[in-house]
């Protein structure tokens, strides 16, 4: 069904880095490296972008801060002030120190929630979803390697052997787990 | 590859594999739990139901079963809000401001305080919504359209804000704790034969693959979660300490308040972490991840926190005598001296000297004593929240209306429900969810590791060596 694939099956995070680095310098193209935790420095190796979330959030943020304020301005200012102890609420800007900690609050909540929903939607992360995991040692001890042979111009033998180059302790052939 | 200092104790002992770590978390789950397990929980359920039917029975008849009255107005009830939202700050700070901080011994830790935040906040949560008493309109909290008319909810009022700080709090901190849990159920799930144990745990990690993109954001989202979370916790109690320090009664009305409670939310927050991991480490066999040392650190954090609440005590008796306002001198005078003193002395005791014994690395060390001071510092803790409360109200402005407060057998049945409540909670959690951070775990193996790090102590003498020789 899926596509062929050569995975490099690896012991040690630093040694698959490596591995990376020396099979992209000789123009294999990885198509996904599997860890049971993050490798550092394994998406520049791969030419994996920087993720923008972090920008995103700080968007949700000042769409918090909006809501909130907008929220409590037609509430308590617009709608119906309220005249506490003599001091009525005439205006947003009259009445900013009081708004603050939920202001505050509702950024707060605002940004984790929808940077949380973002992440799992990019990451296609659902409850009943099927992991594209090729091999199940992968979120235990072991750093898996898949590469695509229809990425690459050259013969499978070849790609071997450029992959037995690398600490790999395994090479073995497999097929995508998901349609390409 | 990162390499640390042989002068740094290890966190990970035992020379662990990648794959032994994976084991050792996971046996919980897989295995069965032992008798103790079952009679602790059943203890604990019982607890719990009883404290349930006291609640129910509390909507039923009224707040009048509770010792209330017309001069103290709060008492058991928001004493233990306060105890147990103070409780839940720990966990935010070993996941958030020990995260941005780079500290690598919350990773053994950070899953059971986040875990023990979640069902304390949850304990918090339920005693504003039954000391309203009228729980069947407990929505007028929240600013919703009002059928009487078109009055909003009141957003000049802290405890309003408190509404807002302790959801979004809840909400958040679920969060964090679940997006960390997600890749461990995927380890969880790949190891399993049974079917229905490979559904569950399917269902649970979302289909996670642990792919070099989704780690990439993973990383990000942790980071900023942190970040957010760490203002985030702050201002949780400061908003709680407002509820009383922006009234006028003496003994509230405090400006020291905001971070004071901070404080004394965070050392008591250390001290239940402690309790409970000293006992979880023992129970499932996990001694070699949550060491003396990781002890030890959390006990370096409970003498500075216990001595910044000291602090705070004696400023706040200072602060009054400076103050010139007799309502204010006659409120801690009484404190210290009045009937309630027994209370006062209890909690000074308790969180400002006790804790100061861990100066001493001896007892830092000691399991017996951390875990016996831990216990001690939440009793300190309850009674500072009761000491605040209660002396403050119980005098008040008019003489003719002086009072004490007892508890009524509600009161106490419904803060012992709480605790059955929470300990149900974490003993479901500790059978079915991986208790230590397995791929956090992971990633610090080889720098923190016992096995690794005598590799590179090999290294440094080594090197050492052959500096000699030129």
């Amino acid at each position: 069904m899926g596509k062929k694939t050569i995975l490099a099956v690896f012991e040690d995070p630093d040694e698959t880095l490596y591995g990376a680095k020396h099979l992209m310098s000789k123009g294999v193209k990885i198509r996904e490296v599997y860890s049971p935790f993050p490798i550092h420095g394994i998406d520049k190796a791969l030419g994996v972008k920087p993720t923008r979330i972090s920008t995103v959030a700080f968007f949700y943020g000042v769409m918090g801060v909006s809501l909130a304020l907008l929220m409590m301005w037609y509430m308590n200012v617009q709608d119906w002030a309220m005249n506490i102890g003599g001091k009525p609420s005439f205006s947003l800007s009259q009445n900013l120190p009081a708004f603050i900690p939920v202001t505050f609050e509702i950024t707060v909540l605002i940004a984790a929630h929808l940077m949380n929903f973002t992440f799992l939607f990019r990451s296609r992360l659902f409850p009943g979803f099927k992991s594209m995991n090729p091999d199940l040692r992968a979120t235990d001890d072991k750093f898996v390697m898949e590469i695509v042979l229809d990425d690459n111009k050259v013969s499978a033998d070849e790609l071997k052997a450029m992959v037995k180059e690398t600490k790999a302790i395994e090479i073995n052939d497999a097929e995508l787990k998901y349609k390409d | 590859m990162n390499v640390e200092s042989p002068i740094r104790e290890p966190l990970i002992l035992g020379n662990k594999s990648y794959h032994q770590i994976t084991e050792d978390i996971c046996k919980p789950i897989e295995g069965r739990a032992n008798k103790l397990w079952y009679l602790v929980f059943t203890v604990a359920a019982i607890c719990a139901l009883w404290g349930v039917g006291l609640i129910a029975y509390t909507f039923g008849t009224g707040i009048g079963v509770w010792g209330l009255n017309k001069t103290v107005g709060w008492a058991w009830d928001i004493t233990n809000f306060v105890w147990w939202v103070g409780i839940g700050h720990a966990g935010t700070l070993i996941s958030a401001i020990l995260l941005l901080f780079r500290q690598k011994w919350r990773m053994a830790i950070n899953r059971s305080a986040e875990a023990m935040t979640i069902f304390a906040v949850i304990c918090a949560a339920m005693f504003p919504a039954i000391h309203v008493g009228r729980v069947w309109v407990v929505y007028w909290f929240f600013p919703v359209p009002n059928q009487l008319g078109s009055l909003w909810v009141n957003f000049n009022s802290p405890l309003l804000w408190d509404l807002f700080a302790i959801s979004t709090y809840f909400s958040v901190s679920l969060g964090f704790w679940y997006i960390g849990l997600i890749p461990d159920f995927a380890t969880v799930r790949d190891r399993q034969i049974k079917p229905i144990m490979k559904k569950i745990y399917s269902v649970l990690s979302f289909g996670w693959s642990g792919n070099v993109k989704t780690w990439q954001r993973f990383e990000e989202v942790s980071l900023v979660l942190a970040g957010l979370s760490t203002p985030l916790v702050l201002s949780v109690h400061t908003i709680v300490s407002m509820d009383f320090a922006t009234s006028i009664v003496p003994g509230w009305h405090t400006t020291i308040f905001p971070p004071y409670f901070v404080a004394g939310a965070i050392f008591s927050g250390f001290a239940m972490v402690a309790t409970l991991l000293i006992i979880m480490r023992k129970v499932l066999n996990l001694e070699e991840y949550i060491t003396i040392n990781h002890l030890e650190s959390m006990n370096k954090i409970i003498v500075v926190t216990g001595s910044i609440v000291g602090v705070a005590y004696i400023t706040e008796l200072v602060i009054a005598w400076y103050s010139g306002v007799q309502y204010e001198h006659y409120a801690f005078l009484n404190r210290a001296t009045g009937p309630y003193a027994w209370a006062y002395w209890i909690m000074m005791s308790c969180n400002v000297i006790s804790p100061q014994l861990f100066w001493s690395r001896k007892i830092r060390r000691s399991l017996v004593a951390t875990f016996m001071l831990s216990i001690v510092v939440n009793i300190g803790m309850w009674f500072e929240r009761f000491v605040i409360i209660v002396t403050s109200t119980h005098r008040d402005f008019l003489p003719s209306s002086w009072t004490m407060f007892y508890p009524t057998f509600v009161d106490i049945g419904i803060f012992i429900g709480t605790l059955g409540i929470f300990f149900t909670l974490f003993l479901l959690f500790s059978r079915a969810f991986p208790v230590i951070a397995i791929a956090e775990t992971k990633s610090i193996l080889k720098i923190s590791g016992d096995g690794w790090k005598k590799k590179t102590e090999e290294l440094y003498e080594k090197v050492g060596e052959s500096e000699h020789h030129h």
